[in-house]
């Protein structure tokens, strides 16, 4: 192959985005990717201290209440759905948000933003109840009080993975909140409308959604198999 | 740089693709209840037919982030070589998922076939403890029942 280059050859000279993305948003991206890798990684971890393991606790018995329950009340996955809806939920008024900035309406954008801080917020509520409660049934890590379901010791993997990956996912959900608190500033003082475009919204929609779709993961690998 | 922002296209249209996907999300989600469900009131269901559901309730977990991923964070809209710089460098959980399920299984083996000890006390069944902070319980009988 000749190293002189052709006339034909079009190297990129710049003067205009390849992925047609401002960089920002990109970079946002393949941070987004990365993470996913560290997610990945605790939960591959989990998967493989199970599948060592002989046996392991049955979700259902360990998550088998929510708040107001009355005494004795066996009731599974029941809590941990209405947190799944809430971030389902959450994610949707954010893509309505970011729709709104794509039309410039500055009231959507507001609305749309203070409905998903409610629904983080409400998600947050709920895991610091599940942990305190998980807490005073005696659950930390280093400490395992559920047995396996076929009745033998587990151990404290169960719960140092439960702690770790929910904690984990929690730090996302907050920083997340506190991320669209700040969009949400932004947009009450004018920020986004001097500068003629909400692009920053979007960056936001994407870290909001990515912690909806880990949810999804941890949601499934914990309570549901 | 220059960049255009996304086709603005119809509002109405747009909309409506967001309440599909929200509907196609919730409908996902309650099948994977009623199958999580369906294995909790069927403890004596068959091993093999457990593992099913479990399968299935994980496609139903990849569809739902194919959703989230190409609808609500839009990357089926990007141009095809941003897909693909995002795409192909997460194949290596394709690897990663494998070799590491396998390595827990193949730890399972050697234990179950060459720790005596492990083997034993893999077998004792154990009485719940209650309300146990800082002390791991244990499997042995307690020396003295004091307390």
């Amino acid at each position: 192959m000749s190293t002189a280059i052709s006339a034909q050859t079009k190297w990129w000279g710049g003067g205009k985005s390849p992925f047609n993305v401002e960089y920002g948003k990109l970079m946002m991206w393949y941070f987004l990717m990365s993470d996913s890798f560290t997610f990945g990684a605790f939960l591959i971890a989990y998967g493989t201290a199970r599948f060592s393991a002989n046996s392991w606790p049955d979700p259902n018995e360990v998550f088998n209440t929510f708040p107001f329950a009355p005494e004795g009340m066996h009731a599974p996955l029941v809590f941990v759905s209405i947190m799944t809806f809430i971030l389902i939920l959450s994610s949707v008024t954010m893509v309505l948000a970011v729709q709104a900035g794509h039309h410039n309406n500055k009231q959507g954008v507001i609305k749309n933003l203070i409905y998903t801080i409610i629904g983080g917020f409400a998600f947050l509520g709920c895991q610091a109840w599940e942990w305190t409660h998980l807490f005073h049934e005696g659950a930390w890590w280093g400490s395992n009080p559920f047995l396996n379901a076929d009745g033998t010791q587990g151990t404290v993997n169960f719960t140092n993975f439960f702690f770790t990956i929910t904690g984990f996912h929690g730090f996302h959900v907050f920083t997340g909140v506190i991320i669209n608190i700040i969009m949400l500033i932004m947009a009450l003082n004018n920020t986004f409308e001097k500068r003629g475009h909400y692009l920053m919204i979007e960056k936001a929609g994407l870290y909001w959604h990515f912690v909806d779709l880990v949810w999804v993961f941890v949601f499934t690998c914990f309570y549901l198999i | 740089m220059e960049y255009t922002t996304q086709s603005h296209g119809d509002y109405a249209a747009i909309k409506k693709e967001i309440w599909k996907v929200t509907l196609i999300l919730s409908v996902l989600t309650v099948i994977e209840l009623m199958l999580g469900f369906w294995m909790y009131l069927k403890p004596e269901m068959n091993h093999s037919f457990k593992l099913a559901l479990k399968g299935t309730i994980i496609i139903l977990m990849l569809a739902k982030s194919f959703y989230i991923v190409a609808y609500f964070m839009h990357l089926k809209h990007e141009i095809k070589n941003m897909i693909m710089t995002i795409i192909v460098p997460l194949t290596l959980f394709i690897w990663f998922i494998i070799a590491f399920l396998y390595d827990g299984k193949s730890y399972n083996n050697l234990k179950n076939n060459y720790d005596r000890h492990y083997q034993e006390q893999t077998k004792v069944k154990a009485t719940k403890a209650e309300h146990q902070h800082n002390a791991a319980p244990t499997t042995e009988a307690a020396p003295a029942a004091t307390h």
